[in-house]
């Protein structure tokens, strides 16, 4: 007998694809925009920490109708996407995990750039010294010793994409099988009557699944730490 | 030759220095702080840019301002060792050894990995990581790593400060080994005893300027220079040979023109070349050669110049060498000893000195040693 109901395998393989690929696709960015509000000055700053900073304070149904006005087949980006390459991102997984992608954003970013601004800049300039350019400092140096922060943004990123509910229903819709993630699935079932226990096993799938990433992050961070502090 | 003329503004602070020294040994950047010696080296390994002014090393330009060329760190190829070692926490011991090393051969084999390993003492820590090292091995590592990059010249900003005394102890040996590989070092100090124990040329830095450039032995005899070079330690710095040894008495002849200063023992061999400093308070003026004092060292010679100091306490300078070489020694006496003796530039001086004021912090070995100069040597 199965663990899982195919029903609960199709969502939580699901949930992990987006929340996989959300991450993947916004770390680049997350790290640079950290980098851009740690260490760079320039006027406007504020403007560009705000746009970071707002899918956490908006209404995410804000965030997934905006998505859907820029990013659906007649939006000016969709449009473009779709003409170009043939990709459709609206009522797909793919803008799923575009919407979970922006939701989880500043969270990422707030997490990298408090420990980019506690990398001993001291360190990076040693490195310039020993002959070593801008780049080779950055990976050699840089992101080694912001690990913990990537670590954190990461985990905080992924676990906020695969709870990621307002702005996946308003920008993709419900769709079993392509857009229906566990919280959308939970929340289906929520509204069929007699299905109280489907829910609560939903339910206790996301708690697990929560856990572990939360385990998994600790004892990452746990080694982290040591090599950083320059102990064997 | 090293060219610097720079002019750099950190907040009330500026600082327009202006020298040229050559570059071989090891030239010390000496002043109090704040006199702007670690942003003067700053500007001079690209971590900082100058307003205005030019910096060159051997004829290559690493900064000039009106031409706008600013070589970025990593092209001006000088090792800098910081006062705080700045290991790289991820790496091991290897790991930052390693990150400065150049493709191909080193130009002198002596600065191949194992030779700089060997040298400096490092192949038990090879795989330790630098939160387990002491203060003294990470300066060590420090120094090993800055070598590894294969540099023009290297920067040292007060490698010693952040060490107690036993480490200190340690880790000059190993400055001297990296003296005597014939790669010139700028090294950042505010402690005479380095000064007289390493350094070859002396740059005076006062408020962000630069007061004077010349020998140890020129400027610690130069009595308008005292505040700056420190006026409780004043004394001049002699340069002397070993002459020979007393072993009966345990003691070590050290020849300089004009004379002969009797030492605590020191290991080394005859004609070794040693500097020595004298403090100003441990010279005794008289005017006619002593007996019956317990004091071997007396030296002949006439008073140069006097302080025009008020107060109880007088320096004036001596010269106790033959007629072409002088030996500037200073002494200190009071204003009523200087009154009693009717002491005048040109007066004939007998100097003495206490042999046992001559202390292990007294010295410096020029020539290179074939072993480290340690300090239980010197005791």
């Amino acid at each position: 007998m199965a663990l899982l109901t195919p029903l609960e395998a199709e969502a939580l393989a699901l949930s992990l694809r987006v929340g996989l690929v959300s991450v993947v696709i916004s770390l680049p960015f997350g790290i640079a925009a950290s980098w851009l509000l740690a260490r760079c000055r320039f006027p406007g700053k504020g403007l560009v920490s705000g746009a970071v900073h707002l899918p956490l304070v908006l209404p995410p149904v804000v965030v997934g109708y905006v998505l859907l006005l820029l990013f659906g087949r007649r939006g000016p980006i969709g449009a473009f996407l779709y003409d170009s390459f043939g990709i459709t991102v609206a009522f797909t997984w793919k803008g799923a995990a575009l919407a979970s992608a922006v939701m989880a954003f500043p969270l990422m970013v707030r997490a990298m750039q408090l420990s980019l601004e506690g990398v001993d800049q001291r360190l990076e300039a040693a490195a310039r010294t020993l002959g070593a350019g801008r780049w080779r400092v950055f990976v050699t140096v840089t992101v080694p010793l912001m690990a913990p922060g990537i670590l954190v943004g990461i985990i905080l990123g992924f676990a906020r994409s695969v709870g990621e509910f307002g702005a996946t229903i308003t920008f993709v819709s419900n769709i079993p099988g392509e857009t229906r993630t566990l919280p959308l699935a939970l929340y289906t079932l929520t509204q069929a009557p007699g299905s109280d226990w489907p829910a609560a096993r939903l339910a206790i799938i996301s708690v697990v699944l929560a856990l572990i990433a939360l385990w998994a992050s600790d004892i990452a961070a746990r080694r982290l730490d040591k090599r950083l502090r320059g102990q064997s | 030759m090293i060219e610097v003329d720079i002019e750099k503004r950190l907040g009330a602070f500026t600082l327009a220095a202006r020298f040229t020294a050559p570059a071989q040994g090891i030239t010390a950047l000496f002043g109090r702080s704040g006199a702007g010696k670690t942003t003067l080296v700053n500007a001079f390994a690209g971590l900082l840019r100058p307003e205005r002014g030019r910096i060159a090393l051997g004829g290559t330009v690493l900064f000039d301002a009106a031409r706008g060329i600013d070589l970025p760190p990593e092209r001006r190829r000088l090792g800098y060792v910081f006062q705080e070692g700045r290991l790289f926490p991820h790496y091991s011991v290897r790991g930052n050894l390693t990150y400065g090393q150049r493709s191909g051969p080193p130009r002198d084999p002596a600065l191949s990995f194992d030779a700089v390993v060997a040298r400096f003492g490092l192949a038990a820590l090879l795989d330790r990581r630098p939160g387990d090292l002491s203060g003294g091995e990470k300066q060590r590592v420090a120094i090993g790593r800055a070598l590894l990059a294969d540099p023009q010249l290297v920067l040292m900003d007060e490698p010693l400060a952040a060490l107690d005394q036993p480490r200190k102890a340690e880790i000059l040996p190993f400055i001297e080994r990296l003296r005597d590989l014939g790669i010139p070092i700028v090294y950042v100090t505010h402690a005479m005893e380095e000064i007289v124990r390493l350094a070859d040329t002396l740059v005076l830095l006062s408020e962000g300027r630069v007061a004077a450039v010349g020998t140890v032995e020129e400027l610690t005899g130069r009595l308008d220079l005292r505040p700056l070079t420190g006026r409780y330690e004043a004394g001049a710095v002699i340069r002397t040979s070993v002459a020979g040894h007393d072993a009966a008495f345990g003691l070590t002849e050290l020849a300089f023109p004009g004379g002969s200063l009797r030492v605590p023992r020191l290991d080394l061999p005859p004609g070794a070349a040693v500097r020595v400093r004298v403090r100003a308070r441990d010279v005794v003026l008289a005017l006619a050669p002593p007996a019956g004092l317990s004091i071997r060292n007396s030296f002949a010679g006439r008073v140069i110049e006097i302080a025009p100091d008020r107060g109880p306490v007088i320096d004036l300078t001596l010269d106790i060498g033959t007629a072409p070489a002088p030996v500037i020694l200073w002494a200190r006496i009071t204003a009523r000893a200087l009154a009693d003796l009717g002491l005048k530039p040109g007066s004939p001086v007998y100097a003495l000195v206490k042999t046992v004021a001559i202390d292990r912090s007294s010295y410096g070995r020029r020539d290179a040693a074939p072993e480290p100069f340690a300090e239980s040597e010197l005791s």
